[in-house]
């Protein structure tokens, strides 16, 4: 028998729709995968700004005086290093030391932390950080009330700055940094991330808020350039800024440290869930990493692809891979044996039966010019 | 642009054929040009001289996004290649019907359970792809 669990909407579907976009399923959600085209987004998103829907994603509050002391139990990195107004890029691990999922926590005020997570974990991520809070703290999933918009490019804050009260003051937020603030007469929340490699920010809203929202930043931002972008630019903007796709890059079978995440885990902190577990992994030292490669030869690596050695024996997996629209070449990440994994390094990939040569490249294979 | 061209013979993997015995060229349609977005490499497996079977993979086709496979609509031998794809994958976008065709395949055997432009538009019309 098969469950068919019914798709959900985000409140911008139907302008979606409008916009010509083309909806497909994504981690149980209609998502719009493109509008224009995944490279003519990808460019814009690179050369003005692209505003994308996020609000798939999950939103978890943590609240009350021990709320700090469970998020910190529950995420690798260490919260007690942040202030109010500033957020952290980190990750869950279970026991084992493998990937629960990588998120975002937003510290509030002393007393109030807000979790985002991905789509496809929030069942998962909700249970987990609810068990730990029980009895020590107040906590909520509220991500069916909160919708999230993604506003980036290099004429973002541009854009922002055209909305009204707020928007121009926000440009003041540094990288990773959050405020309340209100915006084409909406209140929002405005964080100084994002999922592009470009700068930008993240505008967190009601529900209800959002489809007014997402029509005014673009009708705001047309002039300059904004236009609306779905997931396949998503995913071609992350993957040249070499951010990690939950599902693809990293998983329940993979650890941070692996993943070339061990600037997000810290050992030093007090005791949390995994800890044991990734400090004997470390000591064990690696066997894999995740690198990132150029595609020599002619083809396209894809998720799941087998690498192999100059002798033809399989060493390890793509876990991303495609064209880059920005530097014209075809690109990837994946697993290899800790021996194969310097810069330079030949490797192949198995393009269904074809071994195509790739080498080892420097990541990010994008990352953009310093602001002047 | 209208999505189907008449006097072409179509599959229902969205792949053309024109032209006689002596040689049918091969392609994709315009519908499966734009559901595959930006086409970013076209890889031909086969050569002049090589003998296809209808329903057979002769190649692949890909995008940002994903790869699909290319149907030999008809059995025959390959008698030409668009070797020109292997270098400007993009001329499928600008001109699927005309400039990337795809191979050539010299065939006695009448094509079967292809449809005409008319059953083409009808079968993307019901969305039965």
């Amino acid at each position: 028998m098969t469950v068919e669990t019914p798709l959900r909407r985000t409140p911008l579907y139907e302008e979606h729709k409008r916009r010509g976009g083309r909806i497909v399923p994504f981690a149980g959600w209609e998502l719009p995968v493109q509008f224009a085209g995944i490279s003519e987004e990808h460019r814009a998103v690179r050369t003005a700004a692209g505003v994308f829907d996020a609000s798939h994603m999950g939103e978890l509050r943590l609240e009350g005086e021990r709320a700090a002391e469970v998020v910190n139990h529950v995420i690798t990195g260490d919260v007690g290093r942040v202030v109010d107004g500033q957020a952290l890029y980190t990750c869950a691990v279970d026991e084992r030391g493998m990937i629960l999922d990588d998120l975002i926590v937003y510290r509030a005020g002393p007393t109030r932390f807000l979790v985002v997570v991905n789509a496809s974990n929030v069942a998962k991520l909700s249970a987990h950080f609810a068990a730990h809070a029980a009895e020590k703290c107040e906590f909520e999933d509220v991500s069916a009330d909160t919708a999230l918009l993604a506003l980036q490019g290099p004429r973002a804050l541009e854009v922002l700055a055209l909305l009204g009260r707020d928007g121009a003051d926000c440009a003041s937020l540094p990288s990773f940094h959050f405020r309340d603030a209100v915006i084409a007469n909406t209140p929002v929340s405005v964080a100084r991330t994002g999922y592009t490699g470009e700068d930008g920010v993240e505008i967190f809203c009601k529900w209800g808020d959002a489809a007014q929202l997402y029509a005014r930043i673009l009708d705001a931002g047309r002039d300059l350039g904004a236009v609306p972008a779905g997931l396949g630019a998503r995913d071609t903007l992350r993957l040249e800024a070499r951010l990690s796709l939950y599902g693809n890059d990293i998983d329940e079978t993979t650890n941070p440290l692996e993943a070339g995440l061990s600037w997000i885990v810290k050992l030093d902190k007090p005791a949390f869930v995994g800890r044991d577990a990734l400090l004997a992994l470390k000591a064990k030292g690696l066997s894999r990493k995740l690198v990132g490669f150029q595609m020599v030869g002619r083809g396209i690596a894809r998720h799941g692809y087998p690498i192999k050695g100059a002798d033809g024996a399989v060493i390890g997996v793509v876990t991303s891979g495609g064209p880059s629209p920005t530097l014209g070449t075809n690109i990837g990440l994946g697993y290899v044996p800790v021996a194969s994994a310097g810069v330079g390094s030949k490797i192949f990939v198995d393009c269904r039966g074809k071994d195509v040569e790739a080498v080892v490249a420097q990541t990010p294979f994008y990352k953009r010019a310093p602001r002047t | 642009m209208d999505q189907v061209r008449d006097g072409l013979l179509y599959t229902k993997d969205h792949e053309w054929v024109a032209g006689d015995a002596a040689g049918r060229k091969v392609g994709i349609t315009a519908y499966a040009v734009e559901q595959l977005g930006d086409i970013t490499l076209v890889t031909l497996d086969v050569k002049p001289g090589d003998a296809v079977e209808a329903g057979k993979v002769f190649g692949t086709v890909e995008s940002v996004k994903t790869l699909s496979d290319l149907y030999a609509p008809i059995g025959g031998t390959i008698v030409a290649v668009n070797a020109e794809l292997d270098q400007r994958p993009e001329l499928v976008n600008e001109s699927c019907y005309d400039g990337a065709w795809m191979i050539t395949i010299a065939s006695d055997a009448a094509p079967e359970g292809l449809m005409d432009a008319a059953a083409y538009r009808a079968f993307l019309a019901q969305g039965a792809h």
